[in-house]
C-alpha cells in the first residue's frame, strides 16, 4: 500500500511538473498576446494556430542556442544560480491543493513551505548576480536581496489573517475553510496586500527593480543566455503561477464553486489572477528602488501588522478557533 | 527677418568706451546684429562685460566657434588664419551680438571664456578639436567629437576631408589597444574623486550601447552604492563631420544633410539652413511656401514629442504609452508620406521655397489626423501625466532653474519648462509665425515632470497652428521668382530661356550665393538651432557652422546628476530629448 502510494506520488509529481512547464510556456506566449492587444499590436502569431507554438519555438531556440558564460565568471556558482533560481518553484507547487486530497504533499506547515521556497529564488539571483562579475548584474543582485528583505516582511504577515482565521498552515484546510465565504471577503486587506507583495515575490512589473531593463539592462541576468537564461525565465513564470496558486488558495476559494470541478475551477482562478499581472505590466510604471523599500517598510508592513491585530481581535472576540 | 533685432549702439557705445582699441572694428554683413572684432586679450573682459555689466545682460552663450580663414579669397577685416567667434544672445533684450577674434594659423591661440560663461567649455574643446586652437586659461584640452588618438584637426582646410584621400586604413592590433586604452575614464585625472566615506567608488560604464542613453552615448558613473557621486559624459561616437561635408556639397547639395543632422526632426533643419541661404541670396518666400514650411515642421514637433513621450514613460518603466505613440506617428507619417514623399528624411525644403506643391487631397489627410490626436493625447495625459507612480518618479526629480538652465545654453522644453517663456517661434517670428495664434506652454519646477508636461502641451499647440495651416493655406506659387531659387520652377523653365539657362548651370555647377555671412535661427522641437553660414561667393559653403540644442543639454548632465540613483539618471536623460546625430553632427 506505501509503495503503491509512492508510486502514485511520482506519477502525480512527475505529471505536475510536466504541467507546470508547459503551463509556464503557454503562460509565455498568453503574455505577449495579452500585451499585444493591450498595446495595439498583434503579438506573435506566426507560428501554430494563433501564433500558439510560438512557445515551443521559443523553448526550442534557446535549448539550441550557445549558453555563454563571461570571462572572469565563478563557473560552478554561475551555473548554480538559474536552478536555485526555477527548482524551488517547482517544489513549492508540491503543497497546492488543486483539489480536496490533491496535492503532492499535504503538509500541515504547506503555507510556510510554499513561501519559504519562493523566497528562495532570491538565492539564485543574488548568486547568479555575483557570479557574473558583471556591473549591472551586481547592481541588480543587490536589488534583488534588499528588496527580498523589504516585501518579505509583509508578504508572510498578509497571509497571517487568514491563518487565523483557520487556525491552520494546511492549504488543503484553508480552502476547505472557504466553502461558504471566500477569505477575499474577510480579509480585504490582507488580500491586497498579498498581490501586491505576490508580485514583488515574481519580480514582476512594478516591482521588478532587479532586471530593470531602463537602467539595468537586465539586472541579475544580463550576462546570461541560451538554456541558464530561460531557467531564470521559467523561474519567473512559475513565480507568477505559484503566487496565483497561493492567492486562489488563501483568499479566492480554491477549488470551491459550481458546475465545474474543483481543478477546474481553481485553474480558471488561477488565470485569471495571472491575467492581472499581464495587466498591471501593461499599465503601471516602475517605482524607484528606494521608494519600493520605502512602501514596503512605512506603509505596507504597518498596514499588514493592523491587518493582523484586528484580525486577532475579532477572532478572540468571536470566540472561532 | 528674423534676426533684425532692436539696434544695438548704445551697446557698442558702451563697448568702445570701456575697452577703446581692443574693439578693434565693426564689420558689416547682411546680419541683422553687430559683429564686433576684438583683440584675443580684450576677449574674457567683453565676455564679462557684456555679460555682467550692460542692462539687460547678454545671458545666453548661444555658440562659440572658429573659422579657417586661410583659404578664403574676400577675407573680412583682420582676420588671418583662424578666427574665434562667439555669438552672444540677450533674451530680455532680444537681441544678439558676435564677437569675433583672429588668430594666427600656425598655432591659433584665444582667451578661454569658461570662467565668465561655463557653457563655453564644451564649444572650446570642439574649437580645438577642430582647429587646434588652445585657449589660455583653460586647465586642459581635451578633445571632445574625435577619438583622442586622432591626428590633425578635421575641420582646417589642410585636413583631408575623404577617406579616399588617404592611404588604405589598417586596423593593427597595436593601434586596436591604443584605442582601447584612450576609451578608459581615468578619475583622478579628471579630478574626481575615487573615495567617498572611505569606501571606494564603483565605475560603471554607461553607453555607448545601452539601452536608454537614447543613441551611441556613453556616460561614466562613479557610483557610491546607487547614488552617483560623479558623471563624466563621452560624445562623438555619432560624429560624421557634418560640418565638413558642407565644405564639398553645393548649397543645393547640402539639403538632405541637414535632415540626418537632427534625424527624428525631418525637415525641421532644413529650414534655419536655408534661412541663412535666402538670406544671402536675398529671396523672399512667397507665403504659400512658408505656411507649407510651418505646417511641416510642425507636424515633425509633434512626430518627435510623440517619440518623446512614449520613450520617457518607458523609460520609468511604463511600457504600453509607446506603442500607442507609434500608432499615431504611423498615421502621421501617412500625411508627411503623402505630401512629401518620405518619412524621416524628406529633403522637402528648397532654396527659395518647397520642393513641389501640396498633393491633392492633403486637406482630408491632415483633417483626419487633426481629429485623431486630441482624444489620443487626452487619453495619454490619463495615462502618463497623471500617473501617481510616473508623478512619484519625476516630479521634483532633476530639477534646475532658468538661471542654471541658460547659464549652461539650454533651450527648447528644458528651458521653458523653469518658467521662462523663451521660444523664437515667438520671440523673433520667421517664416511667417507671426502669422499664427498659439500659447507658449511653461512649467514652473524645472523638473523632468515639467519637462514632459511642456512638450506634451506644446504638441495642442502644433496641433493648433497645423489646423491654421489647414484653414488658411493661401495659394501662389510655392518657389520664390528669383534666379537664384534652386531649382528653378519647372514649368517656367520649360517655356523660357531665361529659366533653362540658370536651371543648367544651378544643376550642373550649383548655385552660387553671392559672398557673405549669414545666420539662420529657428526653434526647433528641442530649442535653439542656429546655422552661421560663410559664403565666398562659391558653388559650395566656405563654412557651415551647425549649432544644435542637444549639444548644448548634455553639457549640463555632470552638473545636474550627482545625488541621483541610477534609475533617475535614466530618467533625467530621456527627459532631456537629445538626439545623437544632434549632438555630435
Amino acid at each position: 500500500m506505501i509503495i503503491l502510494g509512492t508510486i502514485l506520488t511520482l506519477v502525480f509529481s512527475a505529471v505536475l511538473i510536466a504541467a507546470l512547464l508547459v503551463a509556464a510556456g503557454v503562460f509565455t506566449w498568453v503574455e505577449r498576446r495579452v500585451l499585444g492587444f493591450f498595446q495595439e499590436r498583434l503579438g506573435p502569431n506566426r507560428v501554430g494556430p494563433f501564433g500558439f507554438l510560438q512557445w515551443v519555438a521559443d523553448t526550442v531556440k534557446l535549448i539550441t542556442k550557445e549558453d555563454a558564460a563571461p570571462p572572469g565568471a565563478d563557473l560552478f556558482a554561475y551555473r548554480l544560480a538559474p536552478v536555485l533560481a526555477s527548482a524551488p518553484v517547482l517544489a513549492g507547487f508540491g503543497v497546492i491543493a488543486f483539489a480536496p486530497q490533491m496535492s503532492v504533499a499535504a503538509l500541515d506547515m504547506g503555507l510556510i513551505f510554499a513561501m519559504g521556497m519562493l523566497a528562495l529564488t532570491v538565492y539564485g539571483m543574488v548568486l547568479g548576480a555575483w557570479a557574473s562579475r558583471n556591473r549591472y548584474a551586481m547592481l541588480g543582485g543587490l536589488r534583488a536581496g534588499a528588496q527580498l528583505l523589504a516585501y518579505e516582511s509583509f508578504l508572510g504577515l498578509s497571509l497571517m489573517g487568514v491563518v487565523l482565521l483557520t487556525g491552520s498552515f494546511n492549504l488543503g484546510q484553508i480552502v476547505a475553510a472557504q466553502g461558504d465565504l471566500w477569505f477575499v471577503v474577510q480579509q480585504p486587506l490582507g488580500c491586497l496586500l498579498f498581490l501586491i507583495a505576490g508580485t514583488a515575490a515574481a519580480h514582476r512589473l512594478p516591482f521588478d527593480l532587479q532586471e530593470s531593463e531602463q537602467d539595468l539592462v537586465a539586472g541579475f541576468m544580463t550576462e546570461y543566455s541560451g538554456m541558464s537564461f530561460a531557467l531564470f525565465f521559467l523561474g519567473e513564470y512559475l513565480a507568477i503561477l505559484l503566487v496565483a496558486a497561493l492567492a486562489t488558495t488563501l483568499f479566492f476559494g480554491g477549488w470551491h464553486g459550481p458546475w465545474l470541478p474543483g481543478p477546474v475551477w481553481f485553474g480558471v482562478k488561477m488565470g485569471v489572477i495571472a491575467f492581472a499581472f499581464i495587466w498591471v505590466r501593461a499599465a503601471l510604471p516602475r517605482p524607484r528602488y528606494d521608494q519600493l523599500i520605502t512602501f514596503a517598510w512605512k506603509a505596507a508592513l504597518p498596514l499588514a501588522l493592523l491587518n493582523l491585530l484586528l484580525t486577532g481581535a475579532l477572532v478572540v472576540l468571536g470566540g472561532q478557533p | 527677418m528674423s534676426l533684425d533685432t532692436p539696434p544695438l549702439a548704445p551697446v557698442v557705445e558702451a563697448l568702445r568706451a570701456q575697452f577703446g582699441p581692443a574693439i578693434l572694428s565693426q564689420q558689416e554683413t547682411g546680419e541683422g546684429f553687430p559683429v564686433l572684432w576684438i583683440t584675443p586679450e580684450a576677449s574674457p573682459g567683453v565676455h564679462h562685460f557684456l555679460r555682467e555689466r550692460v542692462p539687460q545682460p547678454f545671458t545666453l552663450l548661444a555658440d562659440l566657434w572658429a573659422v579657417d580663414e586661410t583659404r578664403r579669397q574676400h577675407r573680412p577685416g583682420p582676420a588671418r588664419g583662424v578666427t574665434v567667434q562667439s555669438h552672444l544672445i540677450s533674451l530680455e533684450r532680444n537681441a544678439d551680438i558676435r564677437l569675433k577674434v583672429a588668430c594666427d594659423a600656425d598655432a591659433p591661440r584665444a582667451r578661454s571664456v569658461a570662467q565668465v560663461f561655463p557653457a563655453a567649455d564644451w564649444y572650446e574643446r570642439e574649437a580645438f578639436d577642430m582647429f587646434g586652437v588652445t585657449f589660455d586659461g583653460r586647465a586642459s584640452h581635451r578633445r571632445i567629437l574625435m577619438p583622442a588618438t586622432w591626428q590633425g584637426h578635421p575641420l582646417r582646410k589642410d585636413h583631408y576631408a575623404r577617406a579616399t584621400e588617404q592611404p588604405p586604413f589598417r586596423m593593427t592590433e597595436e593601434f586596436f589597444a591604443a584605442e582601447e586604452a584612450a576609451n578608459t575614464i581615468d578619475p583622478v585625472a579628471l579630478g574626481l574623486p575615487v573615495l567617498k566615506d572611505g569606501e571606494e567608488l564603483m565605475q560603471l560604464n554607461f553607453g555607448p550601447h545601452h539601452p536608454s542613453t537614447h543613441g551611441v552615448f556613453r556616460i561614466v558613473l562613479g557610483l557610491h552604492g546607487e547614488e552617483v557621486i560623479w558623471a563624466v559624459p563621452d560624445i562623438g561616437y555619432h560624429h560624421r563631420g557634418a560640418e565638413k561635408m558642407a565644405e564639398r556639397q553645393t548649397w543645393h547639395g547640402f539639403i538632405p544633410y541637414t535632415d540626418r543632422i537632427d534625424y527624428l526632426g525631418g525637415v525641421m533643419s532644413e529650414l534655419p539652413y536655408l534661412m541663412a541661404v535666402e538670406r544671402m541670396c536675398g529671396i523672399t518666400v512667397p507665403a504659400r511656401a512658408q505656411v507649407i514650411r510651418v505646417m511641416l515642421c510642425e507636424f515633425y514637433r509633434i512626430m518627435n514629442h510623440l517619440l518623446f513621450y512614449g520613450t520617457m514613460a518607458q523609460d520609468v518603466g511604463q511600457m504600453s504609452p509607446v506603442f500607442y505613440m507609434f500608432t499615431d506617428r504611423e498615421r502621421g507619417y501617412r500625411v508627411l508620406e503623402a505630401i512629401t514623399g518620405a518619412r524621416m528624411h524628406p529633403a522637402f525644403f528648397r532654396i527659395g521655397g518647397v520642393a513641389m506643391d501640396l498633393p491633392n487631397g492633403w486637406d482630408g489627410l491632415v483633417r483626419d489626423f487633426l481629429d485623431w490626436m486630441p482624444p489620443r493625447l487626452d487619453d495619454y495625459r490619463r495615462m502618463v501625466m497623471n500617473s501617481d507612480l510616473f508623478r512619484i518618479r519625476t516630479v521634483g526629480v532633476g530639477a534646475y532653474d532658468t538661471e542654471t538652465a541658460l547659464k549652461w545654453g539650454t533651450t527648447g522644453p528644458g528651458l521653458r519648462a523653469t518658467g521662462m517663456a523663451c521660444d523664437w517661434r515667438k520671440l523673433r517670428p520667421y517664416s511667417g509665425y507671426d502669422q499664427f495664434e498659439f500659447d507658449i506652454p511653461t512649467g514652473s519646477r524645472g523638473d523632468i515632470y515639467d519637462r514632459t508636461d511642456v512638450r506634451e502641451q506644446e504638441m495642442r499647440q502644433s496641433l493648433r497652428i497645423i489646423r491654421q495651416c489647414l484653414d488658411n493655406m493661401p495659394g501662389g506659387p510655392v518657389k520664390a521668382d528669383h534666379p537664384l531659387t534652386t531649382p528653378p520652377d519647372r514649368a517656367a523653365m520649360q517655356h523660357d530661356i531665361d529659366t533653362l539657362i540658370p536651371h543648367f548651370l544651378t544643376m550642373a555647377q550649383g548655385t552660387v550665393v553671392p559672398r557673405g555671412e549669414a545666420t539662420g535661427q529657428i526653434e526647433t522641437h528641442r530649442g535653439l538651432a542656429q546655422y552661421a553660414l560663410i559664403s565666398d561667393g562659391g558653388t559650395s559653403s566656405y563654412r557651415t557652422r551647425i549649432r544644435t540644442p542637444s549639444f548644448a543639454h548634455l553639457q549640463m548632465l555632470p552638473h545636474i546628476l550627482p545625488g541621483m540613483t541610477v534609475a533617475d539618471v535614466v530618467a533625467h536623460i530621456a527627459s532631456l530629448d537629445f538626439v545623437m546625430s544632434d549632438v555630435d553632427r
